[in-house]
């Protein structure tokens, strides 16, 4: 591989201000959201008491673990030494740091007193995985912070393979942390798994690898530079095996709490009778999120189509999505079973399954969120140099066919 | 000379100037500390036996065959006495305790009975709380300190008995011994007010002045205490005994 030469956006294009400008625009709307949602109270939200994290905890969990997956690109490149990876390594640490930033926003955002911030950063209950991953985000920013700067800084370069090591590890323990934030409830049917934390891990390959290579398609697309085949094909068939993973996972989580009568309850809901939470895990999850993509991965006609790759990408996402609002919204609908073998009913919705209905500032602050990730890195492309000006398979993979 | 008288006289103005500052940040502080150090001992003493103290361990034993179908007069003592002011809103609105009727799905048999914070040893809400802000009293009260509650919710994600209530809205007219604020989680607090100053629940009052005795408020940890005594007699079941909570609030009359 020749050495790579990196360069900058030259971000004086209409194109780009406007880009800019929409993505700010979302933000302030999403601002105004918090600002009414804060003002008010949560109960112009959709959550209640029995739906205590919604629609924004969807967007912050998925952001938040598509972070960690983010990383991929360049921990392949670093940690297992193959170097086709190694030019995108930047734009992958970039992305990494990016999502991590709009998740937390949003996930802080809608706490109940966001001002409180200095009390989260300040107190800590170290038996709680919360408070746990509190430190494990603030690392991951130092730990990818560092690497970047070892990337992207000759005098650095040599501590490279070891912040690159660093980092990977640390994204591998903050996933577990995340899962956990899950696996940890032992009161409801649908959590309490150890499998939660690396089924989480899975999730963040998958999510994140979409992510990555949606940005860096649009990114070459939109700048005129070079993108060869080679690369895209290998993150291709990388993002087939990961989002397997994620099918077998999901499987591995049913087939368990089938076998087990105390779970068939909570199963019945989510398989069978869940109405709309039925349907998004089978429609959005497995057939959108996971089947599809993978038929399309596969497909011997589109193998080189960056349209087709595009699309998978993006309904993965939506898979992903719908997976954490399975695991998320699903799993707090189903009620808790306080008196089993008993019909419960309640002035507190005891014994019912909860209803839920997202609501437009909830909607808004979580795509704010989404926002803010891709301003970070929009803006980040133009003053720093995250981009190899190509990425011709002459220049990565010079012996490729 | 006339260099050093003035050296001297702006000295004597500093001195002025620094003793004056002092003074007056003495005046500012102090209050401020006298009242946190009040607020801090108020916090851990009960007011006629001293500090709160692990020999202590409140419970409450729940006799569901005294407790009337339809008869919520524990949930209105406990709105009344914390100032739980419905908004029209169910869905958000805070409840400390709730009457809830269980049909035994093989007999057919029904039971009533109030459900709150169970005020488990081990509390879920305690362990997964990121700031500490949910804690359990070394006398077994599960409590919520609204100072560093950030409202993530992740207790009420915990609690297995959805016993916790996030502040949905503004409250007004709080009452001065039930602290509320919005934002912020809370539950139960077993009229910890009450307690700490030698009183009962006004859930438990309530049920004993509308003579249905279905609930005992006690001291678990004394053997010869009228729950103690009733425990050992009658037994009483925990819910959810399974998670191993150590609840300090147990059930009787629930086999049928």
């Amino acid at each position: 591989m020749s050495k790579i030469e990196y360069t900058s956006l030259e971000g004086k294009s209409l194109a780009y201000f406007g880009l800019l400008g929409g993505l700010a625009f979302i933000m302030l709307l999403a601002l105004v959201s918090v600002f009414y949602m804060e003002h008010e109270g949560h109960y112009v939200t959709g959550m209640t008491n029995q739906i205590v994290w919604g629609t924004p905890h969807v967007f912050a969990i998925f952001l938040i673990v598509a972070a960690s997956g983010a990383l991929n690109v360049a921990s392949i490149a670093s940690v297992f030494r193959k170097k086709i990876y190694e030019p995108m390594a930047r734009l992958s640490a970039l992305l990494a740091i990016a999502l991590l930033t709009g998740g937390l926003i949003v996930l802080l955002l809608d706490l109940g007193r966001p001002d409180r911030l200095i009390v989260a950063m300040t107190y800590y209950n170290f038996k709680s995985i919360f408070a746990w991953n509190i430190i494990l985000y603030t690392g991951f920013f130092a730990f990818v912070g560092v690497y970047l700067w070892t990337m992207m800084d000759h005098n650095v370069y040599k501590f490279k393979p070891y912040a690159g090591f660093s980092a990977f590890v640390w994204r591998l323990i903050l996933t577990t942390g995340t899962g956990s934030i899950f696996g940890f409830l032992v009161a409801r049917s649908a959590y309490d798994a150890a499998l939660m934390a690396p089924m989480f891990i899975i999730m963040s390959f998958s999510f994140g690898l979409a992510i990555f290579l949606l940005v860096l398609m649009a990114t070459y697309k939109w700048t005129g530079m070079e993108l060869g085949d080679s690369v895209i094909n290998r993150l291709r068939n990388l993002l087939g095996v990961f989002v397997a993973s994620v099918l077998y996972f999901t499987a591995v989580y049913h087939l368990t709490n089938l076998y087990a009568t105390q779970h068939h309850g909570v199963e019945k809901f989510l398989l069978m009778e869940g109405g709309v939470y039925t349907a998004i895990f089978w429609v959005g999850e497995v057939i959108i999120g996971g089947l599809i993509p993978l038929a399309l991965i596969y497909a011997p006609g589109v193998k080189n189509c960056r349209k087709t790759l595009g699309l998978i990408c993006t309904l993965v996402i939506i898979g992903g999505m719908a997976k954490i609002y399975t695991i998320l919204i699903a799993g707090q609908a189903y009620p808790l079973e306080i008196f089993p073998g008993y019909e419960v009913s309640s002035s507190f919705y005891d014994g019912v399954v909860n209803s839920y209905t997202p609501s437009l500032p909830e909607i808004m602050l979580g795509l704010g969120g989404v926002a803010l990730t891709l301003f970070i890195v929009a803006f980040a492309l133009k003053v720093l140099r995250f981009l190899p000006t190509s990425l011709a398979d002459s220049v990565v993979d010079p012996h490729a066919k | 000379m006339t260099d050093s008288t003035n050296k001297s006289a702006v000295d004597n103005s500093r001195r002025d100037f620094l003793s004056k500052a002092a003074v007056a940040g003495t005046i500012t502080i102090a209050p401020g500390v006298l009242l946190h150090r009040t607020a801090q001992a108020s916090a851990s003493s009960g007011s006629h036996d001293g500090a709160v103290s692990s020999k202590n361990r409140w419970g409450m034993l729940i006799d569901t065959s005294k407790c009337a179908n339809g008869c919520t007069a524990c949930v209105d003592a406990c709105n009344e006495e914390n100032g739980l002011v419905g908004n029209g809103r169910p869905e958000t609105d805070t409840q400390y305790i709730r009457k809830v009727t269980l049909k035994n799905k093989a007999t057919g048999h029904e039971t009533s009975l109030p459900l709150m914070c169970q005020h488990c040893e081990t509390a879920p809400c305690a362990d997964v709380c990121p700031t500490g802000a949910s804690f359990v009293r070394a006398d077994g009260i599960a409590l919520v300190d609204k100072h560093i509650c950030i409202g993530c919710r992740y207790c009420m994600m915990a609690c297995p008995y959805k016993a916790r209530s996030f502040v949905h809205e503004s409250v007004q007219n709080q009452k001065l011994t039930a602290p509320r604020g919005k934002g912020t989680v809370e539950s139960c607090t077993m009229c910890v007010t009450r307690v700490d100053n030698g009183g009962i629940p006004a859930c438990v009052e309530a049920c004993t002045e509308d003579n249905h005795n279905a609930l005992m408020f006690g001291d678990l940890n004394d053997a010869n205490s009228e729950i103690s005594i009733a425990l050992r007699e009658r037994g009483g079941k925990q819910l959810r005994p399974d998670l191993a909570l150590n609840t300090g609030v147990r059930y009787q009359g629930l086999n049928e």
